[in-house]
């Protein structure tokens, strides 16, 4: 009785480990293997065949086809750059200036990967809808309510992500963080 | 008693640790909600098919970029190698081959090709091995791609670089065209020439 009972007990602990270190790894994003430049993480091998076997599990789970290495390179943003996490009710502002690649979008999805509805029908921009500082630099304001300038609704979403993907770049694998990848300032100003 | 327990969380942590590797492994194999999974009841196989373009309400798959015009190709190599033709549009284009297991293997675009169409033959290893050498030194301007899998996916992907040029891109994407490689053609044979009166 008591090696059963002990069993048991052994075996639904190895279930609730597995099972919860899976479910953990793919849900909070796989952590390691990321090239993260200020708040944008990036998985450039996530579109290699040298993908790990989380990035493998991760992209088969949320049934997204990952951008291929050639293609291009997707940097998420979850948080700001105090590590706030972002919210659709704040204004959030984007600036400064993206890595150099021939074209870039930013777009804004809720968590699960789908477009955020709003009144304009703006899901984000592209490199050359941006409009420019006269010195090169842009600034895009992530908010609830109608802004001059690059306004990127976010619907009053609680939470959302932004993908910056860089088309044809250099930016890959072999990428270190540092003064050559410029990526943009995230500030929340005011939050309501 | 004491050591028995610990003995057995023991147990119980190194077996949990084998069970969450298991599923990490197992689960792309396993998935049904997969991006290959999701395109098969709408993409008919070795054809190309334009896929809607997101919005907030329906997306055949999540974190699609909707700055882009795409298409796929859901191929299956079984009968023989397929020919992938792909006209480029104004802005930019590229083409992504992923396995039956949504990994992206190899990915093209325009710049890259060089040209106004990208053009080129995918074939599974086996396939490839079978092609006669002076056939591919003579083809050497034809781009060969190796597929790991026998089945998978090729993303055809044209930009929009503002609202106004989605038309031009899903119309470049049209025109893009993947299938069997018919064998070539014998050189149909030439009438003799007519004497000259």
């Amino acid at each position: 009785m008591r090696l059963l009972i002990g069993t048991l007990f052994g075996l639904a602990l190895a279930a609730l480990i597995g099972l919860g270190l899976t479910y953990m790894s793919l849900t909070r994003g796989t952590a390691f293997g990321g090239l993260s430049i200020d708040s944008w993480t990036a998985w450039p091998k996530s579109g290699t065949t040298e993908a790990d076997p989380y990035v493998r599990a991760s992209i088969a789970r949320s049934g997204r086809l990952p951008t291929a290495m050639g293609d291009g390179v997707s940097f998420t943003l979850q948080s700001d750059d105090e590590g706030k996490i972002l919210d659709g009710r704040c204004d959030v502002v984007i600036s400064g200036v993206t890595p150099v690649a021939r074209f870039w979008t930013m777009t804004l999805y809720n968590p699960d990967g789908a477009l955020v509805g709003n009144s304009t029908n703006r899901y984000g921009f592209t490199s050359q809808e941006i409009v420019r500082r006269s010195d090169g630099t842009f600034e895009i304001v992530v908010s609830p309510r109608a802004s001059a300038g690059n306004w990127l609704p976010t619907g009053g979403v609680p939470r959302y992500e932004l993908i910056l993907r860089l088309y044809d770049t250099a930016v890959g694998v072999s990428t270190k963080a540092g003064r050559e990848v410029p990526m943009p300032d995230v500030m929340t100003r005011s939050c309501p | 008693m004491i050591i028995r327990w610990l003995l057995l969380i023991l147990g119980g942590v190194l077996l949990g640790g084998i069970v969450h590797l298991a599923t990490v492994i197992l689960l792309p194999r396993t998935a049904t909600q997969d991006a290959y999974a999701r395109l098969t009841p709408i993409a008919p196989v070795n054809t190309v098919v334009a896929l809607p373009p997101p919005s907030p309400e329906k997306a055949i798959m999540p974190f699609m970029d909707p700055a882009f015009a795409s298409a796929v190709c859901r191929y299956d190599l079984s009968q023989g190698p397929l020919k992938l033709s792909v006209p480029v549009s104004p802005a930019y284009t590229s083409v992504s081959f992923y396995t039956r297991n949504d990994v992206a293997y190899y990915a093209i675009n325009d710049r890259a090709a060089g040209r106004r169409v990208i053009e080129l033959d995918l074939m599974t290893t086996a396939q490839h091995d079978q092609v006669p050498e002076d056939e591919e030194i003579t083809a050497a301007d034809r781009l060969i791609v190796e597929s790991p899998t026998p089945t998978g996916i090729i993303a055809i992907r044209a930009m929009a670089p503002e609202p106004g040029l989605m038309k031009a891109a899903q119309a470049a994407i049209a025109n893009a065209r993947c299938g069997a490689a018919k064998p070539e053609p014998a050189p149909a044979p030439q009438p003799p020439p007519r004497p000259r009166r």
